[in-house]
């Protein structure tokens, strides 16, 4: 019986400067901040971060911690355009990789499935195209002959999610309406870290809610972290939803004001 | 009664989905989102909605069925959904942006970025709708090419962009080579203001139809049913 448990600071310990880093959830909502928050604190730097990103990248862009971007997109949902995010574009401090929504889910299935790539029906005629001029294309070889795009396998050194309950061998359990893509990221890869509102006994995971919420497996969790209010401000339903006024409150301070209250425990007042 | 230019536009936006059939609507915006609901309540009975999040629902908010994220990307590549973007730019021959202005390298200013757009227009049809028509939005050339345009779309054969409606008029791409036309203005609009409000050649027929009327039975269920709170102000404000 492998005990998977650790704090945050301890997953920060186990990661390294020049990593790629997946991070769960989708914009604003059900994000690792408390993983991030610790991220922020040990000063690791260099980071290729994948995300369907919201306040996540936002924050390790203003603290210049990402190298290359890999995203579809960012913002804060109720904010549209993620401040920090934009800035960083604007002063050309962070390389992107910039992919369609489809072609980065097809990049993660690729990833866990150990594939080279996938063919998807997506990016061919956009601009996607023109800036990664490293993708590549594959031809059906039936009679079909259509041509796709290639989409590389988006491997990840390290995997950070964050969900409603967990036990202590990293069983994962969403209790939202939306899984998002969370489970894929830990299949996607090589370590992953699972950090949650509740840990509790494995057998209490199923004692109110269905299997189906059974998210993330334990064969693909190497860390579990309780960290209670650990996607604040983003949302966590049916925990608690996206901290508006501290959301705001983000998007209009300049970042080492911010981080200074931020960083010590997520509170900001 | 008479119907205010939101109106028109919701009327506009709800025609996307005549004939859809039992099909996701997927609006981005409160206008097609009360457009949609309006086609749902009236000539398209049989269109899948969402709650904004992953539910699907009936218009009355009764929950049918589940869409996250993972399987609404499945159901796009599965063509049974057409969605109605927005776009900062989008061009003569349908390419839209959303990503950045300037350059893409270091754009002077961030946008979203491509989110689905380029999957969206490969897989399944994709309208647009422009709450305020300027030379800012319809631009000669997008800065960068999202949603995937005629003009790019060889070999592309499920894309479609069946309409984009603006605050002045509702625009397709029935023209021998598949560049913007205007297909109807809303009351009140002249050719000359589309001109003037439209950043290239626009190809005008001799005669150009007006966006149709609002019924009385749709102007009740827009005002007192779908949108009483009338956020369809907050977009267009005429």
């Amino acid at each position: 019986m492998t005990d998977k448990t650790m704090t945050a600071d301890d997953v920060a310990s186990r990661l390294s400067d020049g990593m790629t880093l997946g991070i769960g959830g989708w914009g604003s909502r059900r994000k690792p901040m408390a993983l991030v928050r610790a991220l922020l604190r040990a000063e690791i730097t260099d980071l290729t971060i994948v995300s369907y990103g919201g306040p996540d990248v936002g924050m390790l862009a203003a603290a210049g911690r990402i190298r290359r971007l890999v995203a579809p997109f960012v913002t804060l949902d109720s904010i549209p355009l993620e401040p920090h995010y934009r800035a960083a574009r604007e002063h050309g401090t962070l390389e992107l990789t910039e992919i369609d929504e489809a072609m980065f889910l097809w990049g993660l299935r690729a990833a866990a499935s150990r594939l080279p790539f996938l063919p998807v029906r997506a990016g061919l005629g956009s601009d996607v195209m023109r800036v990664n001029p490293g993708l590549r294309t594959v031809t059906s070889p039936y009679e079909d002959g259509e041509t796709f795009v290639a989409m590389p396998a988006l491997r990840l050194d390290a995997a950070l999610v964050h969900v409603n309950r967990a036990d202590r061998r990293g069983n994962g359990q969403y209790l939202g309406p939306d899984p998002y893509f969370d489970d894929l990221f830990c299949e996607a890869a090589d370590t992953a870290y699972v950090s949650c509102e509740r840990i509790v006994d494995t057998a209490e995971l199923t004692k109110e809610a269905t299997p189906q919420t059974l998210l993330i497996k334990r064969h693909t969790v190497t860390g579990v972290i309780e960290a209670p209010y650990g996607a604040h401000f983003t949302s966590c339903a049916p925990d608690y939803g996206r901290d508006e006024a501290v959301q705001r409150e983000y998007a209009t301070t300049p970042w080492p004001e911010f981080a200074e209250r931020y960083l010590k425990d997520g509170r900001t007042a | 009664m008479t119907a205010t230019r939101a109106e028109y536009c919701v009327i506009a936006c709800a025609e996307a989905w005549r004939g859809a059939g039992e099909i996701l609507a997927s609006p981005m915006g409160l206008i097609p989102s009360v457009g949609a609901r309006l086609a749902r309540l009236t000539f398209a009975p049989d269109l899948l909605l969402t709650d904004g999040e992953a539910m699907l629902v009936r218009p009355d908010g009764t929950v049918e069925g589940w869409l996250p994220y993972r399987q609404h990307l499945t159901l796009v590549t599965g063509g049974r959904r057409h969605v109605m973007m927005g776009a900062s730019q989008i061009d003569r021959f349908g390419n839209q942006n959303i990503s950045c202005v300037g350059e893409w390298a270091r754009p002077r200013r961030q946008l979203l970025g491509v989110r689905g757009a380029p999957v969206n227009t490969l897989n399944n049809p994709t309208s647009y709708w422009i709450p305020r028509h300027s030379r800012r939005v319809f631009v000669e050339r997008v800065d960068m090419v999202c949603g995937v345009g005629y003009d790019h779309a060889a070999g592309a054969r499920y894309h479609h962009i069946p309409r984009v409606v603006s605050d002045l008029g509702v625009f397709d791409f029935a023209t021998p080579d598949r560049s913007m036309r205007l297909a109807s203005l809303h009351p009140g609009v002249s050719v000359e203001e589309v001109r003037e409000a439209t950043g290239f050649a626009l190809t005008v027929p001799d005669e150009v139809p007006y966006t149709r009327d609002p019924s009385p039975g749709e102007l009740r269920l827009i005002r007192e049913e779908i949108d009483p709170e009338n956020t369809r102000a907050r977009e267009v404000d005429r």
